[in-house]
């Protein structure tokens, strides 16, 4: 049985100028260990997704589809069931930990009380066991009586960190945990993830707009463009051979090591990310897309098989 | 709390009291060049007498002789003397100071309990009808004038229904002592206190569910969530504790406000505290009576901001800390 | 495609058309809010009665002396509307009479305290370091200060008057917003806009008057009608306490003169209930007003 699967998963915010699907139809399957890389830009809704696995959007979101946590449907659970299975099924770490941690409490305090809501310790055990985990993201137990404000950055991202691992969580959302921080400390901490990973055999969806990063993080990799996964298979090989333009174009975005003519052309994509409330007709990248030809106005395209273990929405992917 | 945070607040308080010492001593003497002329207008006083007189109000000498006494009398507790009853002004005081306090102080805990926690309701669930309700509440309270609507109260309650006392602080002559002198007393301070408290709790309900408003955007509520928390403990645990700041400030702000209400108030009951010594101050017009007077009520509220300043420090560790 | 001729548009006239834009969304935004339309309707016409109050009322009955043959004490209906006073005197007389007092104190001393408070705000504000901890210093000191016995002392010091109320009003109300206007000159001038003017050599009163006063100016209004009903409520306790202007009516006399008189324990509510209800009236109808001023010009308390 899978750690998450999403099936056909649509999200539609509900604003006062009308409804905005952020989500499309999507559906994604990680199983127990395995690591999967979710790309795209910003307003594609891979976020949307964060929140919708633990069920966080707000009440006046209209989600379809199924979202099957462990087997059972996240949206079908009653509210006692929900706080259940929150942090301990799964756990997210946000961006932005300055503002994801409360300023007002001491960090360890919010780690402890991780743990004592799902009783999993008593007051002594919660407090051991948060400087446990303090201590194996790098940060010394001492520091739990800090305040956030009184950590750096990088110290703030890894405590999140500790915090989501608090209650031993099955799968870990690493909802754009790199984007706030400066380039040393981005790899410090992609090394600590992949490192927990490894070790508690944890499974993992980064969600990221940096292509870059996912290529050693993860074993899989799925691109997300509009609401819709518009390619997926495994990371390495979607980035060394993107079958979706929009793919190839986020890829070429970024040079790459050990080729110093790619760091002399990197080619940005024209135009900017659809707006969701008003989505082109057909495939959603065709105004921007190089290789649009008339049917990309016209044919809505979905996944199609590109080989093994591959899939992309591409009029141009066909079985090979 | 780090020292220099809290040293730094009390020298801020003091020097704001140096000032009011000032201009509470300079102000006196802007029209009134020489009280005892027309203190005494109309008697028939010798030189000698009035000389006399000055040195006994401490009168003679230059402006600045005259600061420098009135400083030295301050500091050694002494306030001056009542034109009016003759008494010195720290027994008059000291005898109308305790029953401003007990409702004054009742009024303040009543308005900031009730207008709190209607403001985290209101907050919580935005457009709500307790919030639409809560809201109309607060802006009316607002609006009303706080002896207008002690007149009101007093009219309905006291004069129409006959349920509460129509003034004073006990009734008169009354032989009763201990505790059912006291439960007189609670009886008499229950309209003016409620008075009061109705006028000022709008105030803190509408700062608290702005804050509240503020607050519920913010990521660490949706953390807490995702964490497992039950809604009420979500808002109980992690809201309140930082919007609530705002309206600690706040209460600093309003206590001069409350001060100010409890004049007008206390003269509508009849509540011998400060107001009614004030109000018959003004009649005279008492100068030591008015000048203590306003020297108590700004201490007062320079005190009650440093109090808050520093529970501000204590309760946001961003501020006053490491 | 050859390019048409440009057609020159002066600056001035860009700027014109694009205030004329911001004032129509602005009109279109506020007809929306139903309670601030009702707050300036109310506004509009309690205005109208003080203006012409003179006409209006009949000043004998507002005599003491013309009153004399007037029953005392009568309840409302029949010759006198609102009924009579202790003294014979028409209590409609005296409610649109006080009218002119009441609204004109309160609108003149947040004239004062607005002039004072943006001036100190602003001159804080801008220069900063030295100026602006000095002027913080002063405007703490003054916060401090409660209003009524400081209002109460200079009463006592300089006598009664209509402008030493004003004057009262104004020196306890400007602290708070020159606060509020500091706080929004410090935001201002983050912008980098403003360094782009100082560093083609702008003077320092030219970026003043075209950067910063323009920005702050709408929070300025805003605050300066949610001001109105505080110097209100302020003119009214001080009149209450007999501090007021003993030759003229206004609506916190006419509540002093009632209790004076007995009216609470005689049971005549009609004494003081009306000018009560109109201070309530104005009082919440500036509050509406400037609270949809301050959430259309203001967008980050749009959603409120």
């Amino acid at each position: 049985m899978s750690v998450l699967e999403l099936r056909d998963l649509s999200v539609t915010y509900r604003t006062e100028s009308g409804d905005v699907p952020a989500v499309r139809g999507v559906n994604l399957t990680i199983a127990d260990g395995d690591t999967l890389g979710l790309a795209g830009e910003s307003g594609c809704g891979k976020s949307t997704i964060a929140g919708a696995v633990l069920r966080l959007l707000p009440a006046s979101t209209r989600v379809e589809g199924q979202v099957l946590l462990g087997g059972e449907d996240v949206y079908a659970m009653n509210p006692g069931r929900l706080r259940a299975v929150r942090w301990t099924s799964a756990a997210v770490v946000f961006q932005g930990a300055l503002h994801s941690l409360n300023p007002v409490h001491r960090v360890g305090a919010q780690i402890e009380e991780a743990i004592r809501i799902h009783g999993l310790g008593d007051a002594a055990g919660a407090r051991r066991r948060a400087g446990e985990l303090l201590e194996r993201v790098g940060i010394p137990a001492s520091r739990a009586s800090r305040y956030p404000h009184q950590m750096s950055g990088g110290q703030r991202q890894r405590v999140l960190i500790a915090l989501a691992l608090a209650c031993d969580p099955k799968l870990l959302i690493a909802d754009e945990p790199t984007t706030a921080l400066d380039v040393m400390v981005q790899a410090q901490v992609l090394d600590l993830l992949a490192e927990l990973q490894r070790d508690h055999g944890l499974a993992m969806l980064f969600i990221t707009h940096d292509l870059s990063v996912l290529t050693h993080a993860c074993r899989r990799l799925a691109v997300m463009y509009a609401g819709r996964i518009v390619e997926e298979g495994a990371a390495g090989e979607v980035f060394a051979d993107p079958q979706h333009p929009y793919s190839r174009a986020l890829a070429n975005a970024f040079p790459t090591i050990g080729d110093p003519a790619s760091r002399m052309r990197p080619s940005g994509l024209a135009g900017d990310p659809p707006d969701p409330s008003a989505l082109p007709s057909g495939c959603p990248f065709h105004p921007r897309c190089s290789l649009a030809v008339d049917a990309c106005d016209t044919t809505d395209v979905q996944l199609r098989s590109a080989g093994v273990d591959r899939s992309a929405a591409c009029v141009h992917v066909g079985p090979s | 709390m780090r020292p220099r945070f809290v040293v730094g607040k009390v020298l801020g308080a003091l020097s704001t009291l140096a000032f009011v010492v000032v201009v509470n001593f300079f102000l006196f003497r802007v029209v009134n060049d020489d009280p005892v002329e027309s203190m005494f207008r109309g008697r028939n006083l010798s030189i000698e007498q009035k000389d006399r007189l000055r040195q006994q109000f401490n009168l003679d000498g230059t402006r600045f002789e005259q600061f420098a006494a009135y400083v030295r009398e301050l500091l050694s507790g002494n306030l001056g003397v009542s034109l009016q009853s003759r008494r010195p002004v720290t027994t008059e005081i000291g005898e109308a100071i305790w029953p401003t306090i007990a409702l004054v102080g009742t009024a303040t805990t009543l308005s900031m309990i009730i207008g709190i926690s209607i403001g985290i309701r209101a907050g919580w669930r935005r457009r709500s009808r307790f919030d639409v309700g809560s809201t109309t509440f607060s802006m009316f309270t607002y609006s009303v004038p706080d002896f207008w609507l002690a007149m009101l109260v007093l009219g309905l309650f006291s004069v129409q229904l006959g349920v509460f006392p129509t003034g004073g602080l006990q009734d008169a002559g009354t032989t009763a002592t201990g505790i059912s002198l006291l439960l007189d007393q609670l009886h008499h301070m229950a309209l003016p206190c409620l008075v009061l408290a109705i006028a000022y709790l709008g105030e803190y309900a509408i700062v608290m569910r702005s804050s509240m408003l503020d607050t519920v955007r913010e990521d660490y509520l949706q953390l807490a969530r995702a964490k497992g928390l039950r809604d009420v403990d979500v808002r109980r645990r992690h809201a309140v504790p930082n919007a609530v700041l705002p309206v600690v400030s706040l209460s600093a702000l309003n206590f001069g406000f409350v001060l100010s209400g409890a004049i007008a108030v206390e003269s509508i009951f009849s509540w011998p505290g400060l107001g009614q010594a004030t109000l018959q101050a003004i009649r005279g017009p008492d100068f030591p009576m008015l000048q203590g007077l306003f020297l108590l009520f700004s201490a007062a509220v320079i005190v009650a901001n440093l109090a808050v300043d520093l529970l501000y420090g204590v309760l946001d560790p961003r501020v006053g800390g490491r | 495609m050859a390019p048409d001729s440009p057609v020159i548009v002066s600056a001035a006239a860009l700027v014109r058309s694009r205030r004329r834009a911001a004032f129509a969304d602005f009109v279109r935004r506020f007809r929306r809010d139903r309670l601030a339309v009702t707050g300036l309707v109310v506004l509009v016409g309690f205005g109208l009665m003080a203006l012409l109050a003179p006409w209006v009322v009949d000043q004998d009955g507002l005599s003491a002396v013309a009153s004399l043959d007037n029953p005392t004490w009568a309840g409302p209906g029949g010759e006198f509307l609102m009924g009579t006073d202790h003294l014979g005197r028409s209590v409609a007389a005296q409610f649109v009479q006080g009218s002119r007092v009441s609204l004109f104190v309160g609108l003149m001393s947040t004239v004062l305290t607005i002039a004072i408070g943006s001036v100190v705000g602003i001159v804080a504000g801008f220069f900063g370091r030295w100026t602006d901890s000095v002027l913080m210093r002063l405007t703490d000191w003054f916060l401090v200060i409660p209003f009524l016995p400081l209002a109460i002392v200079l009463a006592s010091v300089l006598g009664r008057g209509i402008w030493n109320i004003i004057f009262v009003i104004a020196i306890t109300s400007w602290p708070s917003t020159a606060r509020l206007v500091r706080s929004q000159v410090l935001t201002v001038k983050e912008r980098l806009y403003v360094d782009r003017a100082r560093a083609l050599g702008a003077t320092q009163v030219h970026v003043i008057r075209r950067h910063v006063l323009p920005n702050v100016a709408p929070l300025i209004l805003a605050s300066a009608t949610l001001a109105v009903p505080i110097s209100i409520l302020t003119e009214t306790t001080l009149a209450f306490l007999g501090l007021g202007d003993p030759t003229q009516a206004s609506w916190g006399k006419t509540l002093e003169e009632a209790f004076q008189a007995g009216a609470i324990s005689r049971g005549a509510w009609w004494y003081y209930l009306p000018a009560g209800l109109g201070i309530v009236a104005v009082v919440l109808a500036f509050t509406l007003f400037g609270r949809a001023l301050e959430e259309i010009l203001d967008p980050r308390l749009r959603d409120r």
